[in-house]
């Protein structure tokens, strides 16, 4: 699927010479074959992050029908916290417990705690922002403007308690480059990265197609009423959303500190409004439209700046993906609702 | 009581208005206020950081001697200090606040040509002095003759990159990546491109690949340039941007040389890029190792007391702010009416015909722009940077 | 007579405010202060338009205030200032104060016909997925000016101010001051007509209920169209007025972050009320400048205001009323309803 997806998105755009009016575009007649592929692994690690993301986005909108916009902020947090944690760890900063454990083994702890950390920083959102709106039956829309004010309260807090100086993601895996003939090289940290965002979603289809909390979740977004009459426990199930939602936001931000090691706060904003918009074009509500709007985006990402100047990388991003939403309104494996009158 | 609550509310608003309202009244006759558009927050916050540094500690240094000296009286010197953001329309604001609220006689700032240059033409509207310490795209001053820096201009910097870069690499071809959002870099980029293929013919510069300010990932331009060969790369980004540039080039297989540019020059480039970019070069404007005099004096006061080597926005900052101190001194007295204030400085700012900074020696020749010399150094091994040479302008 | 009174009391108010501008008592900050209250007036209440009043969520506002101030901006320098891009003015200085209102009105024009680009895919989608149109929208925007490299791509565009001193060489009154304060009338009173005519009514109509609106001969497509042109010809307004106040003008300005400030002014006044969002834009400006001193917290602190909002009180300022349903009275001193 993923060939097919990345034979779409190249050959096209090596076909493609638009005439674009005075301005010289750099393009080369045919972009060879050898760079395609870079350009393809590049663009598979890039979507990867992308998908991550907009798990989380997908997971939250499907159960409880509320856009997240504090997402992509969580993810900030998450690659923060493991910023702190490494640094404490490896004994160069943060808590300067005075540890100095060997690198390998501070990333196996950093990982795990991340995650969790992260899920609570999540789960800690949904209990004081959220729940109390849903308890008072509010309109969905003040939801969505706490989830947005909350996130612009992270990213300033953050701002605000650490200063504006950029941190750096210490070294924690060796690196090693791994020349795949031709010029077409990827390190081992951006196989781990495409492998983890495969691994998690393959974990998230079984969780929610295999098991109760599972069917519980797919539950909730059929009929929200209906689910605490079974027995079932509505405020359970949606803290299991958060915590699995927030700690693949976690993993994605320490994954994306690991390969792009300087953290700023307002990493996150614009990430979460992309992977946002990827999942709806996937498909809101639906995990396998995630991960297929988190690589595609990335790859009409890598793709338009490998053909076009890369200022056209927004433009043409959004607009391909305005017109797959014109096309298709509910997203590639969305399910238009209905509702009732 | 909903009805009272919003008559409160009413009256709170009411309040509000009229605090603030007031809060702009109240003025000292005996202080001269300087003010400081800098990059606190934002993309390049050491950059703002080490204005403000070298701003306080020659503030110090006047007001422990009783204040600035002007026609006989002594007046207290109050720097205030306006964060743009690293953006280019908070620098207009800021600078809009400095003229407006603060009213300050004038501005020091901003460091980044993409502030500076829109900076510069509020400044040059409202008819106030302003002088820039590290922007080096010549359109910050041109046509402005209000606007003034302290730094070498980039259609200086740009031959001497690429002089530097053919000597040292032997090189025919060269690649360039910049941020298409900055006016600096994508300034620079055109002069040295403009430059290389003078010397070197056309079609020498093999790859011209922009990127945007808030990108972080650069795979795609760089496998382009990789994949065109070139013998080097010029980078002329800002030193955050530059630490994941390198990185990324090695990630992709680049085993070749970088040059860089004077935005290279921060004291948390190293902080941020780490191994990746020891034994590079930049253009800079001084080299803190192997100073001498003036320049050795304000280092180590600049690490004693602030604890790490200045970097050339320190040390150009506070030549810029000596330079409008020494012309608020050489103007003869202080006017009472702000605007008279200004012109005075600004007048007697444009007849200073030679001034010593301790980043060098520097001619003003009218247009606001000085003569100066750059320097080249290099990245060591510690993540020092080293002298290697100086250029200076025939 | 005394149904007048609110309008010739408005006008006075406005004119002690451009004497003391004149001499300035009120010193340039304060003028300054002004005019960015009256332009987020003008931007919450073309917002209230279509996110309070029909319900719809868009979240692309900055992208229509863009598309104003460029266009605005192009013509005013091309009328009036020499530029290194466009060459030698073509209109004589005298006309200045001629020339700003119809360059103002180019751009509001402009900017409502991007509104109408918006507007034709939001006849089938609602709620979120208008949210994600805007949104992309927006970025469009952005992203296409970034591109064009003849007005500065996404390094800005000056040169608007010569207008102003051309206006100010010919008579020397606060020019840019006066035509906020019409801006802002103007904006104020054409919603408030709209809304309380026959036409306007299918708007709360829609979003209260959209199948019984359309059974009740409201032309649901034709009012959503109309409704969002007019939305964003007002911030299209906004944005060239903005533009002549700060004098420089760069996409990203206008971005998510602009958008997100207008949607907390409409949702603070609370949505569907007119005077709601002229008094949170109002409140909204002061809070920023009262709240200086806090420097970064400043974004803390706003957001958090805005959650307890939410809490406990989450019709914003006024819920759905107007002014004249708290203060009654008023109801004698002007003319129209």
């Amino acid at each position: 699927m993923f060939c097919a997806a990345a034979l779409a998105a190249a050959i096209p755009a090596e076909r493609r010479t638009p005439q674009t009016g005075a301005r010289k575009l750099h393009l080369k007649a045919k972009v060879p074959l050898v760079e395609i592929f870079q350009h393809i692994l590049n663009a598979l690690q890039f979507g990867s992050f992308y998908a991550l993301i907009a798990l989380g986005y997908t997971l939250v909108y499907g159960v409880l029908r509320l856009i997240n916009f504090a997402h992509g902020d969580i993810f900030m947090v998450g690659a923060y916290l493991a910023y702190f944690i490494a640094v404490t760890l490896l004994g160069i900063g943060g808590l300067n417990l005075g540890m100095h454990i060997d690198p390998a083994l501070a990333l196996a702890i950093t990982v795990p705690v991340t995650m969790i950390l992260t899920a609570l920083v999540g789960v800690t959102l949904e209990r004081t922002a959220y729940r109390p709106l849903r308890r008072k039956g509010a309109d969905r829309l003040y939801v969505v403007i706490t989830a947005l004010m909350a996130g612009l309260v992270l990213e300033n807090g953050n701002l605000a308690l650490l200063g504006a100086s950029r941190k750096r993601f210490p070294d924690m895996i060796d690196k090693v480059v791994w020349n795949l003939g031709g010029g077409v090289s990827v390190t081992n940290l951006k196989v781990i990265v495409i492998v983890a965002a495969i691994a998690v979603f393959m974990l998230l289809q079984f969780i929610v197609t295999r098991t109760k909390i599972g069917m519980a979740m797919r539950g909730i977004s059929y009929d929200k009423f209906a689910i605490p009459l079974m027995g079932i426990p509505l405020d359970t199930i949606i803290v299991v959303t958060f915590v699995l939602g927030s700690g693949m936001a976690g993993l994605a931000g320490i994954l994306f500190a690991m390969s792009y090691p300087i953290l700023e706060p307002y990493m996150g904003a614009l990430i979460g409004w992309k992977a946002f918009i990827a999942a709806v074009v996937g498909g809101i509500g639906d995990i396998r439209g995630a991960i297929v709007g988190g690589f595609m985006l990335g790859f009409i990402e890598i793709g338009v700046v490998a053909v076009f100047p890369s200022t056209l990388r927004d433009l043409f991003a959004f607009s391909v993906l305005l017109i797959i939403l014109w096309l298709k309104p509910t997203g590639i494996y969305g399910v238009a609702q209905t509702t009732k009158i | 009581m909903k009805r009272m609550t919003v008559k409160i509310l009413f009256a709170v608003l009411a309040l509000s208005l009229g605090v603030f309202a007031l809060s702009g009244c109240g003025k000292d006759s005996d202080t001269i206020k300087v003010g400081f558009n800098l990059e606190l927050t934002g993309d390049i916050p050491k950059v703002g950081e080490a204005s403000k540094f070298a701003a306080e500690m020659l503030k110090e240094d006047i007001n422990s001697k009783g204040g600035l000296e002007v026609g006989g009286k002594k007046y207290k010197l109050e720097f205030v200090y306006q964060d743009n953001e690293a953006k280019a329309e908070s620098a207009v604001n800021a600078a809009l606040k400095l003229i407006n609220q603060d009213n300050v006689v004038a501005i020091v700032g901003p460091n980044s040509s993409k502030q500076a240059i829109p900076a510069g033409a509020t400044c040059n509207d409202a008819q106030v002095t302003m002088v820039t310490p590290w922007s080096t795209n010549p359109d910050t001053t041109k046509d402005r003759p209000w606007v003034f820096r302290a730094c070498f201009l980039d259609p200086f910097q740009g031959p001497v990159a690429a002089n530097f870069a053919s000597k040292q690499f032997g090189a025919k071809t060269a690649a360039v990546i910049f941020d298409i959002a900055n006016d600096y870099s994508k300034g620079l980029a055109e002069i040295f491109k403009a430059e290389w293929e003078k010397k070197s013919g056309a079609g020498t510069v093999v790859g011209f690949e922009s990127h945007g300010t808030k990108d972080q990932d650069f795979s795609a331009q760089l496998t382009k340039i990789i994949a065109a060969k070139p013998d080097f790369i010029f980078i002329p980004d800002n030193y955050n941007q530059v630490a994941l540039i390198v990185k990324q080039a090695h990630d992709l297989g680049y085993k070749g040389p970088f040059m860089g540019s004077d935005a290279w020059g921060s004291a948390e480039l190293m902080t941020l890029c780490g191994k990746d970019c020891i034994g590079q070069f930049f253009s800079t404007h001084y080299a803190a190792a192997g100073a001498q005099g003036a320049t050795k004096e304000f280092i180590d006061r600049f690490n004693t007391k602030y604890k790490y080597v200045p970097d050339d926005v320190a040390a150009l900052t506070w030549d810029a702010t000596r330079l409008v101190l020494q012309a608020i001194q050489s103007a003869g007295k202080v006017e009472k009416d702000i605007k008279a204030e200004r012109k005075l400085v600004r007048d007697a700012l444009a007849n200073i015909k030679e001034f010593a900074g301790i980043t060098g020696n520097m001619k003003f020749a009218g247009t606001g722009d000085p003569n100066k010399c750059a320097v080249v150094v290099q990245i060591s091994p510690e993540g020092k940077f080293e002298f290697k040479e100086t250029v200076c302008p025939e | 007579m005394q149904k007048y009174t609110a309008t010739i009391v408005l006008f006075a108010f406005i004119v002690l405010l451009v004497v003391l501008a004149q001499f300035s008592i009120l010193d340039r900050y304060y003028v300054s202060v002004l005019m960015f209250m009256g332009v987020n007036v003008i931007l919450a209440s073309s917002l209230n338009l279509v996110n309070g009043y029909m319900g719809e969520f868009s979240c692309g506002h900055g992208g229509f205030m863009c598309v104003g101030a460029y266009v605005s901006s192009l013509c005013t320098v091309l009328m009036f200032s020499k530029n290194q891009i466009l060459g030698a003015p073509l209109l004589p200085p005298q006309l200045a104060f001629v020339g700003f209102p119809l360059a103002l009105m180019a751009g509001s024009a402009a900017a409502a016909i991007a509104g109408l680009v918006v507007a034709v895919p939001s006849f089938k989608t609602r709620g979120d997925y208008l949210a994600i149109i805007t949104l992309a929208a927006n970025y469009i925007v952005i992203s296409a000016i970034n591109n064009m490299e003849i007005i500065g791509g996404p390094r800005g565009f000056m040169g608007m101010s010569a207008t102003e001193r051309a206006m100010q060489d010919m008579l020397n009154i606060p020019w840019v001051l006066i035509f906020v304060l019409l801006g802002t009338v103007f904006t104020v009173w054409i919603l408030r007509r709209f809304v309380s005519s026959t036409l306007g009514k299918g708007v709360p109509a829609i979003c209260q209920d959209e199948i019984a609106a359309e059974i009740m001969s409201v032309d649901t497509n034709r009012m959503k169209l109309i409704a969002f042109m007019l939305s964003s010809g007002l911030a299209g307004l906004a944005g060239g007025l903005y533009a002549q106040v700060l004098g420089y003008v760069n996409p990203q300005s206008f971005d998510i972050m602009r958008s997100t400030e207008v949607m907390v002014m409409v949702y603070l006044g609370g949505m569907g009320s007119l005077s709601g969002a002229a008094l949170a834009a109002i409140l909204f400006t002061v809070l920023m400048e009262a709240l200086r001193f806090l420097d970064v917290w400043k974004w803390v602190v706003i957001p958090l205001l805005l959650i307890l909002l939410m809490q406990f009180r989450p019709e914003g300022l006024m819920g759905n009323k107007e002014l004249s349903d708290l203060f009654p009275k008023l109801r004698k001193y002007y003319s129209f309803k």
